[in-house]
């Protein structure tokens, strides 16, 4: 399994870095959403900054859309699912490889956004091990949460627009527990971030678990 | 010796559609099957269900010795389809293509270059993503990914479909040598005289059951 996994993972990097997608369109994409949030905001700094944490998860989420959108949408040309599927690889590890390929450009996209809102919010990140926490836990859920829902939704011709009706209510409560932990890193709220940060733990092992299981059938049907 | 394809009365559906409605067939190992039928006949829905991509869902089918009622995924490492579509990835080189098909099938990467290099895609065309290729080569890209795999079982639908004289001809010569290694191979194709060359005998497929098997070619 782990070696599929890792087979499979460095298969959809070496895709992302020859395409360019990740750094060329989710990235910049992640990016405006910022600069528009700072365009509403702006005539208040206050709610700007108060706000940072918040948008900084909203913009991942939406980030993360593209992101698992993409992952499949390489399986999709050229009957290349049915290469996956005919393959041999072992379901668990092609769905823990998926998902570690769309944590990794996550986890640089949240560097890239953390960079963004200190730039453009005056946000202040102390707390950064909380912060960083946060984030790991955070991407391992998005990613297994966006995996499982993106080969339930691959198969079908409205992908593109079944995918964030069915992924986005799964994954308000990471939005929500990040935020929350965010804002106690960031001295914002008084919570004690390391419970949402827990939260956000037992999230990922939940849908890390479920995608282990269940990705075998997944891919079968779509 | 067992079969290495058995089916009896082997139903599959395609949504409601049984697209193929109580298929009886055998193939020996070391054969080499043509399928023949109009379009809309059966053939790939066979090639798909021997593969295990299509769920026979009453009846018998035995492929490798793998019962595919009961599990469809194992048998898949010993199965190469060539199906229309090539199974590349775009983005990826052509090297990137068939080490990944290798090394998912659990193969020896070692038989990546000469592959390759058979193929006719080897050399500048090794670092060059599938993506900039012509029809034609991607096909040869497929084929090179099916003979570096080595499976023990070979699907063809339409092998020799996007490949100049020179590619067909390379196809047969690889198909035969694949036999001669012990590999079993069954393919479809409407290029009849080319096929039927090729072919030891032709199973003749219409609407979704086998009409006429066993008419033996003299190559």
């Amino acid at each position: 399994m782990w070696r599929d996994a890792m087979l499979v993972a460095g298969k959809d990097l070496r895709i992302e870095a020859r395409s360019r997608v990740a750094t060329n369109q989710v990235a910049p994409f992640a990016i405006v959403i910022l600069v528009l949030f700072g365009f509403a905001l702006d005539p208040d700094r206050g709610v700007l900054g108060r706000a940072s944490a918040g948008l900084f998860w909203v913009a991942v989420l939406l980030s993360s859309l593209l992101a698992v959108q993409r992952s499949f949408a390489v399986e999709a040309g050229d009957g290349a699912a049915d290469g996956l599927r005919l393959s041999g690889l072992d379901p668990a590890g092609v769905f823990l490889g998926k998902a570690a390929a769309v944590a990794a450009q996550l986890a640089l996209l949240q560097v890239v956004l953390a960079i963004g809102i200190v730039v453009l919010y005056d946000a202040d990140l102390g707390g950064p091990v909380l912060l960083v926490a946060t984030c790991a836990a955070a991407t391992v859920g998005l990613a297994a949460a966006g995996t499982v829902y993106g080969v339930l939704a691959a198969g079908l011709k409205v992908r593109e627009t079944l995918l964030p009706l069915l992924l986005l209510p799964v994954v308000a409560p990471v939005l929500l527990s990040a935020t929350r932990a965010w804002e106690a890193g960031m001295g914002i709220s008084v919570d004690d971030g390391w419970r949402w940060a827990q939260l956000l733990a037992v999230f990922a092992v939940v849908y890390v678990t479920l995608g282990v299981l269940a990705f075998g059938a997944l891919l079968e049907e779509s | 010796m067992a079969p290495v394809v058995r089916f009896r009365s082997a139903v599959a559906l395609l949504g409601r559609f049984p697209a193929l409605a109580g298929v009886d067939l055998d193939v020996g190992a070391g054969e080499i099957v043509l399928l023949q039928g109009a379009n809309g006949a059966g053939k790939t829905t066979l090639l798909r269900a021997c593969a295990g991509l299509v769920q026979v869902v009453s009846g018998e089918a035995e492929v490798l010795g793998h019962d595919l009622l009961r599990d469809r995924r194992t048998v898949r490492r010993s199965i190469g389809l060539l199906g229309h579509a090539g199974t590349l990835y775009d983005d990826l080189t052509v090297e990137d293509n068939v080490r990944f098909a290798v090394r998912a099938g659990g193969g020896d990467v070692a038989a990546v270059g000469p592959a390759m290099a058979g193929l006719g895609v080897g050399g500048r065309l090794r670092t060059t993503a599938v993506a900039r290729l012509s029809a034609g080569q991607r096909r040869r890209v497929a084929i090179a990914a099916l003979v570096a795999r080595s499976p023990a079982l070979w699907l063809l639908d339409e092998p020799h479909a996007g490949l100049d004289a020179e590619g067909r001809d390379l196809l047969d010569g690889l198909v035969r040598s694949a036999v001669a290694a012990g590999a079993t191979v069954v393919m479809a194709s409407h290029e009849a005289e080319r096929a039927n060359a090729l072919a030891g005998r032709t199973v003749v497929i219409g609407g979704g059951r086998v009409l006429q098997r066993d008419a033996v070619h003299v190559a």
